[in-house]
């Protein structure tokens, strides 16, 4: 797993109470991980702030698996 | 008429997170207070509080038993000790298993004083220093009074009234009041009642200090420093925490089997309409609270045994309630045992008057009268009125009377007694 993908396990496992096992890149917010629209928000901001990228809405709202946020973090991180 | 009855009980306080550990706490005598911790106190004018302790502590609290990890993370602390009293009090009742037609007549009112205050403190700070994107989405419900409620509701699928009570200090004598109509006027069969709050952080400190309400003479003994009645008392210890009891109708409560702790006869209420923090200087709301309460509930003063006083430890506050209970008690006063237990667990703002409910219901169960701590020199208006100093008193207790008074005057009797 690269660098960003753990910290992005961290962070879903931490804020979501899911075991680290289930937080799998194809593994969906809302279907898997029992999140909700308001969870996905927070998820979002603490990517940002993690890895202070800035996430707009319209991008967020097409991360719905936890590899979408990954990649995105990949592509836009400094 | 439909007549009200407890059978369950809920606790999280600073001497203990269920009810058995809390109440032999309470008649031994110990103190829930200490220096605060949750926060570096040291530039506040009151450096000491009655906190709940940790979950490796020998009567600490373990919020992961009954609340789950994430709304532990979206919520402020009243609404988990809240969540966990309420699970306590369905579990002491046998209700987990309550089928639909049951839940959807059973409903919630708990409510809290201020509500979210530490969450509100910490979400201010993030948007003055990093703007409004980085203020959580979970801040405004993970705040609100009534989301103990709400989240009661959810987790148990309870689909009858769901309400919350806001009104200061006597807010959980009032949501257990307001509940127990619900069920006498046929609106629920089960009620979840109760109150509780959190707000050991540094805005709520400092604000009931500059309010002059709390106690500044005692940050070196923070154990001796909730002394109702005495004459060294200076202002009240906060302390925090959740009550919460399973009301039932009485048919409802024996068709099924239930334990039946007390029934609850009478709820009296009144405004003071004096001031927003000074309570009325001849106690008038106060009595007008207790006599409505007794008078509902069909009984004298001759019939009360115990009264668990809302005695917050406040110089002015204590003499009034005592002066209002022996204008109304008359001559019966001298039967009658009068304790504060915020001499033990501090002032639980809108969790006290719940708290102190379930420690009446105990106080009858047990036949036994908790104590008031740190009484060692009666002021002048104790005079012929027993307080229950230092040590709790085995005695017949056949009925209470619960107050409660809180800003803005507003007052709260319960009287209940003990099951047929």
């Amino acid at each position: 797993m690269s660098d960003t993908a753990e910290r992005v396990q961290k962070i879903v496992v931490e804020h979501l109470g899911v075991e680290s096992d289930k937080v799998t890149q194809e593994a969906s917010f809302i279907d898997d991980l029992g999140a909700d629209s308001l969870d996905i928000v927070e998820l979002v901001m603490a990517f940002e702030e993690e890895f202070g990228v800035e996430i707009p809405d319209d991008a967020a709202e097409k991360i719905t698996t936890v590899g979408d946020a990954t990649k995105y973090i990949e592509e836009h991180k400094g | 008429m439909r007549r009200v009855v407890v059978t369950g009980l809920g606790l999280v306080t600073p001497l203990g997170a269920d009810v058995e550990t809390v109440w032999s706490n309470i008649l031994a005598g110990k103190s829930g207070a200490g220096p605060i911790t949750r926060f570096d106190a040291s530039d506040q004018k009151c450096r000491i509080a009655c906190e709940v302790k940790p979950a490796d502590h020998e009567y600490g609290f373990d919020p992961n038993k009954r609340v789950d990890h994430k709304v532990q993370r979206q919520v402020d602390p009243f609404i988990v000790y809240g969540i966990d009293a309420a699970g306590q009090a369905i579990e002491d009742a046998g209700l987990e298993d309550m089928d639909e037609a049951t839940r959807l007549r059973a409903g919630c009112s708990i409510g809290s004083g201020i509500g979210g205050l530490p969450g509100i403190e910490k979400e201010s700070l993030v948007l003055a220093e990093k703007g409004p994107g980085r203020v959580s989405p979970h801040f405004v419900h993970g705040r609100l009074i009534n989301l103990i409620s709400g989240q009661v509701s959810i987790k148990y699928g309870l689909m009858g009234p769901n309400h919350a009570v806001v009104t200061a200090c006597s807010t959980g004598a009032h949501s257990i009041g307001d509940a127990a109509r619900m069920i006498r006027d046929d609106d629920a069969d089960i009620m979840l009642a109760g109150g509780a709050e959190a707000t050991i952080c540094p805005i709520g400190i400092a604000g009931f200090a500059q309010a002059r309400a709390l106690s500044t003479a005692f940050n070196d003994q923070p154990e001796k420093a909730s002394r109702p009645y005495d004459e060294a008392r200076d202002g009240f210890v906060m302390g925090e925490g959740a009550g919460v009891v399973v009301l039932e109708e009485y048919e409802h409560a024996k068709a099924r089997g239930a334990k039946i702790y007390a029934e609850v006869i009478g709820y009296g209420l009144s405004g003071d309409a004096y001031h927003v923090t000074a309570p009325h200087p001849e106690g008038s709301g106060a009595f007008r609270s207790m006599q409505m309460a007794l008078r509902k509930a069909g009984v004298g003063p001759a019939d009360i045994d115990y009264i668990n006083a809302h005695g917050t430890s406040t110089p002015l506050g204590d003499e009034l309630e005592l002066g209002a209970v022996r204008r109304l008690f008359g001559d019966d006063i001298a039967r009658v045992s009068m304790s504060s237990t915020k001499s033990a667990i501090g002032h639980l703002l809108g969790g006290a008057g719940a708290v102190e409910s379930i420690f009446c219901i105990l106080a009858m169960r047990d036949q036994i009268a908790p104590p008031t701590l740190n009484l060692d020199n009666p002021s002048d208006g104790c005079v012929g009125v027993d307080l229950v100093p230092h040590t709790a008193k085995k005695r017949e207790i056949r009925a209470v009377l619960n107050n409660s008074f809180g800003f803005g005057g507003t007052n709260a009797s319960l009287v209940m007694k003990r099951p047929d």
